[in-house]
């Protein structure tokens, strides 16, 4: 069995199913927003829109699941290219470099996505 | 004329591989690719390549032709010729030995990674392990394999990681024993592939299926590991 401290759940299935699951939630909330923008906004409705505890919590577990989703992603990228065996040694660098700067994207985007919610 | 282009690379001897061009009369026959590289043989004998039963079995001859793998032996002309132009190289990812020959020490670690035996702790029967009829369907589809790595050498994900990716063709393999009701290890097999690259760097592009020479579906197999995964996990 291959060890993995950077993968999400350090467990293929658990990255595997947290994937599918998060890509249907974004599915929904992008459904729902485009539905809202189809049939109309401006800024009083949109604002009365996210006034709603549901719509924000559903806006939140939206975010989430983006940042869990791409965190999987990415990390699958940079396990496939920026690897040792393609690159040498600077390899591990940039992949460990390039690991940290989506976490920290990731991180800031979540942070400021509540923010907006409710701040 | 068949023109024919051949990679060639000694490594004791080059600086770095190229490709060698060769005129074949291939008298107006449909030859299979094999036939076609003995023809080259006994142009310049030191071509090399692997080959031994000559009729798809033995999965020596693995090769990739006009960027198709297959076996050179049950490939015919009329199948990957296009323009009159036939490009042989190794199998893509492994390094090569010399010419066509690749080094398959890596496809062999990831087949014996998936412990492709029965395990069976309980006391052998005087005869046989029987199984019902309706166990003995569930490896159809799977035993054949011949592990010729055409498969695995066609997917991406094992090009990136064939070090920790197992591959189509030993995952193929780790679903047969799997399947197979005589074995007794299922939880111990789960566990050795619940990681986050032994199964899942398959991305399901479904190469393997498009150029196994024995028409066998990895993918479909190795959707089977991953339902029994979940299952196990969830």
């Amino acid at each position: 069995m291959v060890r993995s401290v950077t993968s999400f759940g350090r467990s293929g299935v658990s990255d595997w199913l947290l994937q599918r699951v998060s890509g249907v939630i974004l599915l929904a909330y992008f459904l729902c927003i485009g539905s809202a923008l189809v049939g109309g906004v401006d800024y009083l409705s949109w604002r009365d829109m996210f006034e709603g505890t549901g719509m924000r919590v559903f806006t939140l577990l939206a975010i989430l699941s983006l940042a869990a989703h791409a965190w999987i992603g990415m990390w699958a990228v940079s396990t496939d290219y920026m690897t040792e065996r393609l690159m040498g040694k600077k390899g591990n660098v940039l992949r460990i470099a390039f690991q940290i700067a989506c976490s920290l994207v990731i991180f800031v985007y979540v942070i400021w996505g509540v923010q907006i919610l409710w701040g | 004329m068949l023109q024919v282009s051949i990679y060639r690379y000694n490594p004791e001897t080059d600086s770095e591989p190229s490709m060698q061009d060769f005129q074949v009369d291939t008298g107006g026959k449909d030859l299979m690719v094999l036939d076609v590289l003995e023809l080259i043989k006994s142009q310049d004998t030191t071509v090399s390549y692997r080959r031994s039963c000559r009729e798809g079995v033995c999965g020596s001859d693995g090769l990739n032709m006009n960027g198709k793998n297959g076996l050179a032996c049950i490939t015919p002309l009329s199948e990957t010729v296009k323009g009159n132009k036939l490009v042989v190289r190794p199998l893509p990812g492994l390094p090569v030995i010399r010419d066509l020959v690749v080094d398959m020490s890596m496809f062999y670690a990831q087949y014996e990674k998936v412990q492709p035996y029965l395990i069976n702790d309980t006391p052998a029967p005087a005869i046989e392990r029987l199984q019902s009829p309706e166990d003995r369907e569930k490896l159809d589809g799977l035993y054949e394999c011949i592990l010729c790595a055409c498969c695995s050498t066609a997917c991406p994900s094992f090009w990136w990681n064939p070090d920790r990716f197992i591959g189509p063709s030993g995952l193929l393999q780790a679903y047969r024993f799997l399947a197979d009701s005589r074995d007794l290890a299922t939880d111990e097999r789960l566990s050795r592939l619940d990681d986050p690259f032994s199964v899942f760097r398959c991305h399901g592009i479904q190469n393997c299926i498009n150029v196994c020479p024995k028409g066998l579906n990895p993918t479909r197999a190795i959707g089977h590991i991953r339902n029994m995964l979940l299952a196990r996990a969830t």
